[in-house]
């Protein structure tokens, strides 16, 4: 049944590729208006699942419902509701950014004098004005992301979805977007926000769901994830050299805290009092262990990722700097 | 209405970006020519046999021009994620298929009356239907378009679809009575030929234009409108099952 604030029901829905389970029973809503933000690693299952809400995928089992319409089961009904920006630019690459949005529009059944007119206020608005007779082809990647943008709302979708939006841009683009976004998400489009940059998450969302191999961990607002972490105190330590039983033996001597260890050795420890910083140094040496920095860090959303989903935030950070980063 | 906006702008955009393009319609052109002055040399007769080489040329022309075209422009549009546009808009998956099959069909079409064109300029050419012989000319590309679709399905890349197009399209010119009538085949192949939709509509034409049909025209009719059905079945359940999965 679809409550008459939400635009988005999600439920149990679950996707396998031949014996790979892609997305393993995930349920989330998402309000109307509300910019919802799905954050997690390179094939975490982001993609998968708006290939679902959108109608590109079939789930193996549960349910969508986008706008009252059971997309799970009628994924035509919802599509002309919705709009879908891909993580990779989809437009035509031999038309013009002026003929792409054109066709674009078409494609919802609009109508020649309206589609022309809303390109033209599209590509104004995104700052396209100069590039609108250009091939797609020859745009920049920022450039192309914009028009891909513009391309998804030209039909002014209630909900839009899109897909690692700033992901492979340079850092003005990127900016550009993000900005963007803000204004689509205050115009009162519903938007589903999938990124692995935890900080644009942080910036954009109103509420974030974490997802990791396919599972959804967690789903609240930025404020409340943040909470669970008022009142506490972290350190994060990087050291050189390794000792196999450095976790063992730091848990045993400092029993009153809660130790993360990463792969780049270094680690994380979290405590309900003030960490006094000298002791822990001294043991570590003690144990042949040289610390190259030591640091008190305020909770951020990245510390809240690693430890619900007890991933290192460096894969994410990976992620960015294997697709050439946008920030 | 709206719906046959989008039809009608994916049948423009494909026109225009594909098979309107300058070496598209010399294709078009050239290809007929070469195959005309082929049989010629190789027959030894003269411009006089051009009506009995007409049914083969056009058949042809309509193959070539349209499986491999739609083939290739289609996997061009899978490879480049474009085609994922097309499968998002909000019209229904027949009405898709038609407008993006609706070009090659139209293009299919034009290649078959280059040669009647030509062949008008050089020699009489009597045709018992000219209706008949148009609606043989819609059918074949429309199946050979059709089967372009069943390609682009089964390959992921763009020199695949070209070279998988001329896996069907060679055994299909060899055995569908265009070269040598089917009642000459090696009898163990002659069932091959019958489940090819050209030998029906090479049949068709020779009956037209050479009065040398080998079955009831009816028939080839019924046979060539059940192979478009069929095979546009098999292309949307392919094409549900491997790229909507």
């Amino acid at each position: 049944m679809q409550k008459d604030n939400e635009d988005i029901i999600v439920k149990n829905l679950s996707k396998s590729f031949l014996d790979v389970k892609a997305v393993k029973d995930i349920s989330f809503e998402v309000k109307a208006g509300e910019l919802f933000g799905f954050l997690g690693p390179n094939g975490a299952g982001k993609t998968t699942t708006i290939k679902m809400m959108t109608g590109l995928a079939r789930p193996d089992f549960g349910s969508i419902i986008t706008a009252g319409i059971d997309c799970s089961k009628n994924p035509k009904a919802a599509q002309h509701l919705i709009g879908i920006v891909p993580d990779e630019s989809n437009l035509y690459p031999e038309l013009t950014g002026f003929e792409n949005l054109c066709f674009c529009a078409s494609l919802y059944g609009i109508g020649k004098a309206e589609r022309e007119q809303e390109a033209r206020k599209l590509l104004d608005a995104f700052d396209l004005k100069d590039a609108a007779n250009r091939k797609f082809a020859g745009y920049s990647k920022g450039m192309k992301r914009k028009l891909t943008i513009a391309a998804g709302i030209i039909h002014k979708p209630r909900v839009l979805f899109l897909d690692e939006p700033t992901t492979g841009i340079d850092v003005a683009s990127a900016r550009a977007l993000r900005i963007m976004i803000e204004e689509l998400h205050k115009q009162g489009t519903t938007i589903l926000l999938t990124t692995h940059y935890i900080e644009e998450a942080q910036r954009l969302c109103d509420r974030i769901a974490f997802i990791v191999s396919g599972k959804i961990v967690a789903v609240d607002s930025v404020q409340n994830l943040l909470k669970h972490d008022e009142g506490k105190y972290f350190l994060h330590v990087t050291h050189k050299g390794k000792n196999p039983d450095i976790a063992e033996k730091l848990t045993a001597r400092f029993d009153n805290m809660t130790f993360s260890f990463m792969k780049d050795s270094s680690f994380r420890l979290e405590s309900q009092e003030p960490i006094n910083i000298t002791p822990i140094v001294m043991f570590l040496e003690g144990l042949g262990i040289d610390v190259m920095e030591a640091k008190r860090i305020i909770p951020s959303l990245e510390d809240v990722f690693v430890r619900i989903t007890g991933l290192e935030a460096g894969i994410m950070r990976k992620d960015k700097e294997k697709q050439g980063g946008g920030k | 209405m709206k719906k046959w906006i989008a039809f009608w702008n994916i049948l423009l955009k494909d026109m225009r970006t594909y098979y309107l393009k300058p070496p598209n319609i010399s294709w078009g052109i050239i290809f007929p020519l070469a195959w005309t002055g082929m049989f010629l040399i190789r027959s030894g007769t003269g411009l006089d046999s051009i009506p009995a080489l007409l049914p083969g040329l056009m058949a042809i022309s309509i193959l070539f021009g349209t499986t491999s075209m739609l083939a290739v422009t289609v996997t061009f549009e899978k490879k480049n994620n474009s085609f994922d546009r097309l499968l998002l808009a909000p019209i229904s998956f027949d009405l898709l298929m038609l407008a993006k099959t609706s070009g090659a069909i139209f293009f299919g079409i034009v290649n078959a009356m280059i040669p009647i064109l030509l062949a008008s300029f050089i020699t009489d050419i009597s045709v018992s239907s000219w209706p008949l012989l148009i609606l043989a000319v819609f059918l074949i590309a429309v199946v050979s378009t059709f089967l372009g679709l069943l390609i682009a399905v089964a390959v992921s890349e763009v020199f695949e679809a070209q070279t998988f197009s001329n896996f069907f399209r060679f055994p299909m010119i060899f055995l569908c009575g265009l070269f040598l009538p089917i009642s000459k085949l090696p009898i163990f192949i002659r069932p091959i030929s019958y489940v090819l939709p050209l030998t029906y509509g090479v049949d068709i034409m020779k009956g037209l234009v050479k009065g040398e049909n080998f079955m009831p025209i009816p028939i080839s009719f019924a046979a060539l409108t059940a192979f478009c059905i069929l095979i546009f079945g098999l292309s949307k359940h392919f094409i549900k099952k491997r790229w909507i999965s």
